[in-house]
């Protein structure tokens, strides 16, 4: 492929791309996201691929130039989103979806559906009795709007034809050829896009700040260290549709005059890694990016650098300071990065779902984007659906859709029927939210309202027999481990409410221990220097806010509500289920459990640590716990 | 330190990135895929060869929670205690390995070089929770015994290969 030198190339280029596209009859689907792969789905791309030729069907990987009448377009696409179903398979034109597909329904498959054109019940999704052949009926999809994962899941993700054949790179075409780069600017601040990495920075207030800098050379650098536990919105994202996150910060680069970008993934991502360097390679190969894009003189370079585990490195300062090969700790600001960013010079940080929504902002304008959504905090949001839920996996709705609507209509209400108790928002950094919450729109200035915030937009959901304490516990470990110790509010602070924490979970708490924790968190969020800092109370906050009452049965009542505190709970033996085995007593580390062979047992309360052998032990379940 | 230790794979790494600063962390990464820790004697090289003070260097590699200076094991089990699988019971699953391979959260590699348990704070495969990898491969939906059928699974791979090499 020879490098495409002007416009008039791009758009004849892309004709052909669309063509092709459009002679696929058939086109199958396979995911090839993370989830997927670990489920086997690779295999079964192969297995099809395979069965198919042995069947003489002709098969087309990439979009060819000259396509010859019906072919059938095997694709490993990006990730559906529905990874609880995985291993996924998408037939088109009919928008079928096949779930948990398996290498030996791949036979099957080419049979009955490429060559009889049927639907298999026996793969299909569903729910409550409903059997739901068609992807977009399915109740997890139907209420979704997605647009930034407009393509996850329906194109080759590893093929820049693709991207072309739906009309990518017409964006950056209209920035480099109609637009100044005040006007993109212009475009992006009437948008109201706010950042989605967490703050909700308005992204066009950002640009400007950065365009306006006289200092060069700028960096444009994209945030894709996605590190809070639970969320894989960006991973989806850079694995699925690499391409509209390169013509995002290509846009970002023209608009404020930077001709380097580098993006900074997480070292635990490393197919999205594969995918960017393959994108990028792409683009290169066709003068999208390069020394001069489309031969319109001004140039554009992505960079890749790979994390090595630091979370504090999704801080903006942390994160320039790692890509200088540095300790990634965080800087007193201002300056703020704008000013003295990436090599101290100029740079504009955005997240990967940020760059993501730029394409479709100047392809459709600004009024349009404002329509979808509030108009402070417009456009769609994806969020990372987890936890005791029926249907986990990624979601995009319009900022603005209600907590209840996410989790009772696309997540299809709790798993195994158990009751709603919270959802955590915001990772580590947030805040969780409860059942008198579950009408809050979820956008920016909402959430704030309540204290919890969107993050990068991890959405865990617990049911009542999750421990809130607990819950608190694991976000402080979390943080804490992750406290880079530059500062001392953080490093010491995180420390000394994990230690009190660690006590109430062990049934040591005392009494004050709420008051100190409160008085703990004021400071560290006062005091801390980073975003990291300031915001690990606030798991512990709002657990103290709104389960006050269980903190309390700890504390006071040594008992956890939620029987989930292995040292609080009290294991005893049932003396009518017991056979006298003494299995239970052969097994226990300290001794504690003695009685009379074929006469019931009894465990001496006062010797047992709570480590649960007897009950992992027992063949006839006599052994109880209690909270 | 070694005085016989063999350069040629550092030195080849090395002359694959820049000779700055900035490719610190490549470098580090690379030269830790290779011999999943980073051995003590590379730090004079590298740091050399990088323009970088040693001090800094190893600054760098014991700041970052994915090198090690300690050797691995063989197979290096990451059991993911992202919320998500946290929420799903991540906690039993990793204390089942431990209990097994006779490790805890301080000794993490068994002294035969075999397996190291690590815990990971997200993989970002949380539709699939809970989750742990084996080299990098995801094993999903796991329970503390299906973590030991993976494990029993690996053992007879060694003990498969001890014996063709018998």
């Amino acid at each position: 492929m020879h490098k495409l030198s002007s416009r008039a190339e791009l758009t004849a280029f892309r004709a052909v791309c669309k063509n092709a596209f459009q002679c696929e009859k058939t086109k199958i689907l396979v995911c090839g996201g993370t989830g997927c792969v670990a489920g086997g789905s690779l295999d079964i791309y192969a297995r099809l691929q395979e069965l198919l030729s042995a069947h003489n069907i002709p098969v087309e990987v990439e979009l060819a130039d000259e396509p010859h009448g019906d072919v059938v377009g095997m694709k490993k696409s990006g990730c559906h989103g529905f990874c609880e179903m995985g291993p996924l398979v998408r037939i088109e034109p009919q928008g079928w979806l096949y779930t948990k597909v398996k290498v030996e329904d791949c036979e099957e498959i080419v049979e009955r559906t490429v060559i009889g054109g049927e639907n298999i019940e026996r793969l299909a999704y569903k729910q409550n009795d409903c059997v739901y052949p068609r992807q977009e009926d399915i109740p997890f999809y139907k209420k979704q709007t997605r647009m930034v994962l407009q393509s996850c899941g329906h194109i080759n993700s590893t093929s820049i034809r693709d991207y072309l054949a739906l009309d990518g790179y017409t964006a950056l075409e209209k920035c480099l050829f109609e637009l100044s780069p005040e006007e993109i600017v212009q475009e992006v601040s009437l948008s109201n896009l706010r950042g989605r990495g967490g703050g909700g920075f308005l992204t066009g207030r950002k640009w400007a700040s950065c365009a306006a800098q006289k200092e060069t050379p700028k960096y444009i650098v994209c945030n894709g260290d996605e590190g809070d536990p639970g969320a894989f919105m960006d991973r989806s994202i850079m694995e699925g549709d690499p391409h509209r996150l390169l013509e995002g910060m290509i846009i970002a680069g023209l608009a404020i005059g930077s001709d380097q970008g580098y993006i900074y993934v997480r070292a635990e991502y490393p197919l999205a890694v594969e995918r960017l360097r393959i994108a990028i390679r792409q683009a290169e190969e066709l003068g999208i990016l390069g020394d001069s894009i489309l031969g319109t003189g001004r140039g554009f370079h992505i960079h890749i650098n790979r994390g090595a585990g630091a979370f504090v490195c999704g801080e903006g300062s942390a994160l320039t300071a790692s890509i200088e090969g540095k300790r990634g700790m965080p800087r007193v600001k201002p300056p703020r990065t704008v000013e003295h960013g990436l090599f101290n010079k100029p740079t504009n940080l955005n997240n990967v779902e940020t760059y993501a929504n730029v394409p479709m902002i100047i392809n459709r304008g600004a009024s349009w984007y404002k329509s979808i959504g509030p108009e402070n905090s417009p456009g769609t949001k994806a969020f990372a659906l987890t936890g005791t839920i029926l249907n986990t996996g990624l979601i995009e709705v319009p900022m603005g859709t209600t907590l209840r609507e996410v989790i009772f209509d696309i997540g299809g209400g709790m798993r195994g029927g158990t009751r709603f108790k919270a959802v955590q928002i915001g990772g580590p950094s947030g805040g969780c939210l409860t059942e008198k919450d579950l009408d809050i729109p979820l956008d920016f200035d909402s959430l704030a309202k309540v204290g919890a915030m969107i993050g990068s937009g991890g959405l865990v959901v617990m049911d009542e027999k999750t421990c809130m304490v607990e819950v608190a516990r694991f976000f402080m470990n979390f943080t804490q481990n992750e406290s880079c110790g530059k500062c001392v509010p953080c490093r010491e602070g995180t420390k000394r409410m994990l230690g009190i924490l660690e006590r109430i979970t062990e049934g040591k708490g005392e009494d004050g221990d709420i008051e100190s924790l409160e008085e703990l968190a004021d400071t560290i969020s006062n005091t801390a220097l980073c975003g990291l800092g300031k915001t690990a109370p606030s798991p512990v906050i709002s657990t103290i806010q709104n389960f006050r009452g269980e903190y309390e049965a700890h504390i006071y009542h040594k008992r956890c509500p939620a029987c989930q505190c292995t040292k609080l709970k009290v294991f005893s033996i049932d003396a009518d289920m017991c056979k006298g085995c003494s299995k239970c007593a052969r097994n226990c580390p300290v001794g504690a459990i003695s009685g009379k062979i074929k006469s019931p047992f009894v465990i001496d309360q006062s010797k047992c640590i709570k480590c649960g052998a007897c009950i992992s032990n027992c063949a006839f379940g006599a052994v109880r716990e209690e909270a | 330190m070694r005085k016989d230790f063999d350069f040629g794979v550092v030195d080849e790494i090395l002359s694959h990135h820049p000779a700055n600063e900035l490719s610190t962390i490549a470098v580090l990464q690379d030269i830790q895929e290779h011999y999943h820790y980073l051995p003590e004697e590379i730090f004079p090289r590298v740091a050399k060869a990088l323009g970088v003070g040693e001090a800094r260097l190893y600054g760098v590699a014991t700041f970052y929670e994915n090198f090690s200076l300690e050797p691995k094991g063989r197979y290096v089990i990451r059991c993911c205690d992202g919320t998500a699988c946290h929420v799903r019971g991540s906690l039993p699953i990793l204390s089942k390995l431990r209990e097994q391979l006779g490790l805890s959260e301080e000794k993490k590699t068994t002294d035969d070089l075999l397996f190291t348990v690590e815990t990971v704070s997200c993989l970002g495969a949380c539709g699939l929770a809970p989750v742990l990898t084996v080299n990098g491969t995801v094993h999903a939906a796991m329970t503390p015994e299906k973590a030991l059928d993976v494990l029993r699974a690996l053992k007879e791979d060694i003990a498969k290969e001890e014996n063709s090499h018998a």
